[in-house]
C-alpha cells in the first residue's frame, strides 16, 4: 500500500494544459523507478517488490518512461511552452540503482534527445547501498550522471534493523570515496527519529556521516505514516512510538553540527551545497514527474500520474498516464510559495506576504516573538522559529 | 379485520355519545407510534398506499430517535355494533423531561391506553403517567404490545398490570403494533370503556388549549379540547387569562391531516388558528371562549413548566451570535418551554444562557439549532438553579456557576428531586450504591411483582442532570428507568471548582459539586483539559481551585517542533491540503487568553466518561 493521491480533476480532452502563471521558468526532470528488492516498513511510497508487480518487467521498464518523455515533450509544445532545456534531472524511487546503467543511461539520452541539457545541467540520482558499487557508480558517470544521493538513512546497525534497510553500513565510505574520485556529486540521506533511536545513536550517525567527506546532507525525522508495517508494529506494541519531542532535540543537535562542519541549512531538512532539482520544487518551478504515481508541476497545473505500473503502462499506449489534475488559482498559487519558501533559509518575498493580504500588524507579532526576521526584502525563519514553520504559516494565513 | 366505519361523523355535529377521547401512556420504545399508525391504517384515514412509519412523529428529529417531543391529536372513524363513533387519539411525549406535556394531554381525555412492551413491562416513566392518568379519574384500558416477539412474557407481565391498576390479567388486551394483531379490539374496547364527555353544549364556549404549534406558514397552530359550548369559524373568540380577543380564521380537526370544519362542539378535539405568530399568545392552559357570550369562569389550566437546567449556548463564530438570536426567537414560536437571556462569557464571548425542561431538550435544542439553522455551538456543561445565601445575607439565584458570588458563603440550597426508579431486583445493590454515591436519601423501597423492584430516592437535581441516568443504565444493562418529579431545595455543602488555564479563570469551565467531590472532579477535569487541549508553543499550567486554594495541577508542555520533515515534489498537494484542514479546525477554536482551546473540550471535560451519545438518545 503505497499512500493515496490527492483527488483531482480528470485530464482535459484537448490534452493541453496551457501556463496559468507565466512560463519563464526553468525545466526540470524526475524520473520515478517504482522498484525495490525489499519494502521498508516505513515507506510509503509508490514501489514494488518483484513478487508485488505482475505483468511489468523491470529490465524492460525504461521503454515506459522514454514513452512517456516523448508523450510530455508534445503535450508542453502543444500546450504553448517555449522550448526550454533541462537544468535539472532527479532518478528517484524505489531504488534506482535496481536499474542497470544502460538503463539510466538510455533515460538520460533521450532526455537529452527530446529537450537538451544546459551547460551546468544536475542530474543526480538515488542509490541504495546495497545494491550499488564502485562499478556501478562508473557506469553512471558515463551515462552522464552528476551527482549520488546514497540512502545511508543511518550508521546503527539496530536503527538500520527497525527501518528495515538491508545494506552494511561500512558499504557507505568506500562509495562515497569512489563517487568523489570520479568526480561525482554526493549526498547522503539520513532518517532520525526512528523507534529505540537514542540521542547518542543519532550524535554518532552524525559525526560518521560528516566523517565521509560529503557536500550535501538530508535528514528527514522519520514520519510514521498511516497503513505502513512501522505504523502496525507501534500500534501493536512491537516497536516504541517516536517522541516529537526527542526528535526535535535531534535537530538541533544535526543542524549545529552540520553547520560547524561547514555545511549550512538551506531547506529545513537540507544541508550543504544545494541541490538545484529540490530548490526547483521549492521555488515553484517546471517540473515534469515521469514513471507511476509521479507528480508534475507547469506554471499552475499540478498533475500526477497513475499509480500502479501496469495500469500506468497500459494508459501509455494512449496518452499520458496521468491519474488527476489541479489548477491553482492565484490566492492557492501564493500560499503554497508561502507554505514552501518560507521553509528555505532564503524565505518568501514579503510582496508573496502582501499579495496573501496578511497584515505588517500580524508580521510583526512574529518578528518581535522572534520567529521570523526580515531581511533584504525576503521574509525568514529565525533559528527558533524554524522548527514551528508549518505552525507559522497555518498562523499567518487564519 | 372488524368493520370500518362507512363514513364519519361530521365534527360539530356530532353528539357527544359518540365521542371517545383517549391518551395512549406508554414508554419510548413500547410502541405506540407504531401502534397509532396500525390505528390510522385500521380505521382508513390513512391508505395503506400513504402510509409511512411513525406517521405521527413530525420531526426529523423525532422519527430518528424513536420519541415523540410534542403531542399532537387525530380524530379516527370507528363502527361497533352498527353505531358509528368518532375517537380522538391525542399522542404524547414519553421522555421525563416532557411530562408536564403528558399531564396536559392527560386533561383532554376521559381514557387512557396503558401500553407496555410485553417483553419488558413496565417502566418507571410509564408508572409516573399512569399515577398521573389515575388521579385524573381516566379509565384505564391495559394493553400489552409486540406480542409477536418471541420474547414475549404476556402473562407475567398482565399479572403485573393487574396489580397496579386492579382487575383482573384478563383485562389486560393483547396486541402487536407491528402485525396489527388485536388493534380492532382495542379500538372496541375503546368505545365500550371509555366514557362519553359530558360537557354542556348549550352553554358558553370553553375550550382547554392543550398544545400550540408554530408552524412556519400558518403561524401558531392551537390544539383544544372542547368542554362547553361550541367555536365556529370566524367568531371573535377571546382568550380568557389575557382577555385578548383574536379572529377564528379557522378551525377544524386532525384526521390525520388538518381538515377545515364548520366548528368544534363540546366533547370533541381539533385546532384553532387566529393568524398569531408566537405561541404564547396562545398559551397552553388557557380557556378559550367567545367575545360574543363568554363563559364567566375559566377551566383549571396547567401549572407553567419550569426551566430545571439551564446551559450556555454560544457561536463558535463570534460573528454568528445575531444568527443565534434569531434562530432562538424562533425556535421560541413552537416552543414555550424555552428559555434564554443573553449572557458574556470572558472565555467563549456573546452567547446565551438557556433553560431546558432536561437533558433532552438540551439536546433537542441543540441539536436543532446546529442542523436548522447551520451554527456551530458551544454549550457549557448543564447546571441547576442555585439559591446562594452569603454572611451580610444577600440572596443570589445562581444559574451559571461562574456567578456564583465571591465572599463568604452562608448558604448554598440545591434543587431536589424525587426519583422512582424500577429495576429487576438482582440490581437493587447496584442501584442503592450509585444513589448513594451520588448524594441521595432513600424515601422507600416496594416489589412490583415477583422480581421487579419500585425505589424511591430524594436526589440532588444536580446529579441527576450530570450523568446520573447514563450510569443508571449502564450499570443495571439498560433494565432499570427512571423518573423523577421537583421536590423542594435543600441547603447542601456546595463549593464552585474554578479552571485555570496560565493562571487565568475560565468561566466556562467553572462548575458547582459538593465538597467532597471538589478534589476528585477538579482532578478529572484538569486531567481532561490536558489530553483536549493541543500542546502549544508554550507551557500551559491547568488548575483547578476552590477559592483561592488550588486543588489540582496539570501541565501542558510545550510543543518543541511543528514542521513536516520531507516536501518534494509529491508532498505539495498533499501538504496543501493538510494546510486546508488545519485552517477549518483552528475556525473550531476558541482563543482563550493566549491558548486554543477546542470545542469539544468545552463539553468533554464537564462530561462523564461514561456518557456515550447512544446512551443519552434511549
Amino acid at each position: 500500500m503505497a499512500s493515496a493521491l490527492p483527488v483531482g480533476i480528470p485530464w482535459p480532452e484537448s490534452g493541453l494544459i496551457p501556463a496559468r502563471f507565466g512560463s519563464d521558468q526553468t525545466f526540470h526532470a524526475y524520473v520515478h523507478i517504482p522498484f525495490c528488492e525489499v519494502r521498508c516498513g516505513y515507506c510509503d511510497f509508490n514501489t514494488y517488490t518483484a513478487k508485488e508487480i505482475g505483468g511489468v518487467s523491470q529490465a524492460e521498464f525504461h521503454h515506459s518512461l522514454i514513452a512517456e518523455i516523448n508523450k510530455s515533450a508534445e503535450v508542453i509544445r502543444d500546450s504553448g511552452y517555449r522550448e526550454r532545456k533541462l537544468s535539472t534531472v532527479f532518478f528517484g524511487g524505489g531504488t534506482p540503482s535496481l536499474f542497470s546503467g544502460k538503463q539510466i543511461a538510455s533515460i538520460v539520452q533521450s532526455l537529452e534527445d527530446v529537450f537538451g541539457f544546459e551547460p551546468q545541467v544536475e542530474i543526480t540520482t538515488e542509490a541504495n547501498p546495497e545494491s550499488t558499487t564502485p562499478a556501478f557508480l562508473a557506469e553512471l558517470t558515463k551515462s552522464g550522471i552528476t551527482r549520488v544521493s546514497l540512502g545511508a538513512q543511518s550508521f546503527d546497525p539496530d536503527v538500520l534493523q527497525t527501518l528495515d534497510r538491508i545494506h552494511d553500513p561500512k558499504k557507505v565510505k568506500p562509495l562515497v570515496e569512489a563517487a568523489n574520485q570520479l568526480g561525482l556529486e554526493t549526498s547522503i540521506d539520513l532518517i532520525y527519529g526512528a523507534p529505540g533511536e537514542s540521542l547518542d545513536s543519532w550524535k554518532q550517525t552524525v559525526s560518521t556521516a560528516l566523517d565521509l567527506g560529503t557536500g550535501h546532507i538530508s535528514a528527514y525525522s522519520l514520519i510514521v505514516e498511516p497503513g505502513t508495517k512501522l505504523a502496525r508494529q507501534i500500534r501493536s506494541g512491537e516497536l516504541a512510538n517516536t517522541n516529537e519531542d526527542l526528535d526535535a532535540e535531534k535537530y538541533a543537535y544535526a543542524d549545529q553540527a552540520f553547520s560547524e562542519a561547514g555545511l549550512d541549512w538551506y531547506e529545513f531538512s537540507n544541508w550543504g551545497k544545494p541541490s538545484k532539482h529540490n530548490q526547483a520544487y521549492w521555488r515553484s518551478q517546471d517540473w515534469w514527474g515521469y514513471g507511476p504515481g509521479s507528480h508534475s508541476h507547469l506554471s499552475g497545473n499540478r498533475f500526477w500520474n497513475t499509480k500502479h505500473p501496469l495500469t500506468y503502462q497500459k494508459q501509455l499506449e494512449t496518452r499520458v498516464p496521468v491519474a488527476g489534475l489541479e489548477y491553482l488559482d492565484t490566492k492557492t498559487h501564493l500560499e503554497e510559495r508561502l507554505m514552501l519558501e518560507l521553509r528555505t533559509s532564503v524565505g518568501v518575498p514579503l510582496a508573496v506576504i502582501e499579495q496573501l493580504g496578511i497584515s505588517s500588524e500580524k508580521l510583526t507579532e512574529f518578528v518581535t516573538s522572534n520567529q521570523l526576521q526580515i531581511s533584504g526584502g525576503q521574509v525568514q525563519v529565525t533559528d527558533s522559529g524554524r522548527l514551528f514553520v508549518d505552525r507559522i504559516v497555518l498562523d499567518l494565513l487564519t | 379485520m372488524s368493520p370500518r366505519a362507512r363514513s364519519a361523523l361530521e365534527p360539530a355535529k356530532t353528539n357527544q355519545e359518540q365521542l371517545r377521547n383517549f391518551c395512549i401512556i406508554a414508554h419510548i420504545d413500547h410502541g405506540k407510534s407504531t401502534l397509532a399508525d396500525r390505528m390510522l391504517q385500521l380505521t382508513g384515514i390513512v391508505s395503506d398506499r400513504d402510509m409511512r412509519a411513525q406517521y405521527l412523529d413530525r420531526m426529523d428529529i423525532e422519527r430518528e430517535r424513536g420519541i415523540t417531543i410534542k403531542s399532537q391529536a387525530v380524530r379516527l372513524p370507528w363502527e361497533l355494533a352498527g353505531e358509528t363513533f368518532a375517537l380522538n387519539m391525542i399522542d404524547t411525549p414519553g421522555h421525563v423531561d416532557f411530562t408536564y406535556e403528558v399531564s396536559r394531554s392527560l386533561a383532554a381525555c376521559e381514557g387512557a391506553v396503558l401500553l407496555v412492551d410485553a417483553a419488558q413491562g413496565i417502566e418507571a416513566q410509564t408508572l409516573a403517567n399512569l399515577y398521573l392518568a389515575m388521579e385524573n379519574d381516566l379509565e384505564i384500558i391495559p394493553v400489552l404490545n409486540k406480542i409477536d416477539l418471541p420474547a414475549a412474557q404476556p402473562e407475567k407481565f398482565a399479572e403485573e398490570l393487574a396489580n397496579l391498576i386492579g382487575g383482573s390479567p384478563e383485562d389486560c388486551l393483547r396486541v402487536s403494533g407491528k402485525t396489527g394483531e388485536g388493534v380492532a379490539e382495542l379500538l372496541d374496547r375503546i368505545v365500550e370503556r371509555v366514557p362519553a364527555p359530558k360537557g354542556n353544549i348549550d352553554g358558553p364556549a370553553r375550550a382547554m388549549i392543550f398544545d400550540s404549534v408554530y408552524d412556519s406558514y400558518r403561524g401558531v397552530v392551537t390544539y383544544v379540547r372542547m368542554i362547553d359550548g361550541r367555536l365556529s369559524p370566524r367568531e371573535q373568540i377571546q382568550m380568557m387569562s389575557t382577555k385578548a380577543v383574536h379572529e377564528l380564521l379557522e378551525i377544524g380537526v386532525i384526521s390525520p391531516e388538518p381538515q377545515a370544519t364548520k366548528g368544534l362542539a363540546a366533547g370533541e378535539v381539533g385546532y384553532l388558528i387566529t393568524g398569531v405568530k408566537d405561541v404564547r399568545q396562545s398559551k397552553v392552559g388557557d380557556t378559550v371562549t367567545t367575545k360574543q357570550n363568554p363563559a364567566k369562569e375559566a377551566l383549571k389550566g396547567y401549572a407553567e413548566p419550569k426551566p430545571m437546567v439551564f446551559s450556555g449556548i454560544y457561536p463558535i463564530d463570534g460573528s454568528d451570535y445575531p444568527n443565534l438570536r434569531e434562530a432562538l426567537d424562533k425556535l421560541r414560536l413552537s416552543d414555550a418551554s424555552l428559555v434564554y437571556e443573553p449572557e458574556t462569557s470572558a472565555a467563549l464571548g456573546f452567547g446565551f444562557r438557556c433553560g431546558f425542561l432536561g437533558l433532552l431538550h438540551l439536546e433537542i435544542i441543540t441539536e436543532r439549532l446546529e442542523r436548522e439553522f447551520n451554527l456551530s455551538l458551544i454549550a457549557t456543561s448543564p447546571s441547576v438553579v442555585y439559591e446562594v445565601t452569603r454572611e451580610d445575607n444577600t440572596q443570589f439565584i445562581v444559574t451559571n456557576p461562574s456567578e456564583f458570588p465571591e465572599g463568604k458563603i452562608k448558604e448554598v440550597r440545591e434543587p431536589i428531586v424525587k426519583a422512582t426508579i424500577l429495576s429487576p431486583k438482582d440490581y437493587v445493590g447496584t442501584i442503592m450504591e450509585l444513589c448513594q454515591n451520588k448524594r441521595g436519601t432513600m424515601l422507600d423501597m416496594q416489589y412490583l411483582g415477583e422480581d421487579r423492584v419500585q425505589l424511591r430516592y430524594q436526589l440532588p437535581l444536580a446529579e441527576i442532570v450530570f450523568d446520573f441516568f447514563d450510569q443508571l443504565k449502564s450499570k443495571t444493562q439498560g433494565y432499570a428507568s427512571l423518573d423523577y418529579e421537583e421536590d423542594g431545595y435543600l441547603a447542601g455543602d456546595l463549593v464552585k471548582v474554578d479552571l485555570l488555564l496560565q493562571g487565568e479563570k475560565v468561566d466556562a469551565f467553572s462548575s458547582i459539586v459538593h465538597r467532597d467531590k471538589a478534589y476528585g472532579h477538579g482532578t478529572k477535569i484538569a486531567a481532561k483539559l490536558r489530553e483536549l487541549i493541543p500542546r502549544q508553543q508554550f507551557e500551559v499550567p491547568i488548575q483547578a481551585a476552590v477559592g483561592s486554594r488550588i486543588i489540582a495541577r496539570e501541565t501542558i508542555r510545550a510543543i518543541r517542533k511543528d514542521v513536516l520533515a520531507k516536501c518534494y515534489g509529491g508532498d505539495i498537494s498533499r501538504k496543501r491540503k493538510l494546510l486546508e484542514k488545519q485552517k477549518e479546525g483552528k475556525k473550531r477554536m476558541k482563543m482563550v487568553g493566549r491558548v486554543e482551546v477546542p470545542q469539544e473540550a468545552f463539553i468533554a471535560a464537564l462530561s462523564s466518561d461514561e456518557t456515550s451519545k447512544t446512551e443519552k438518545k434511549k
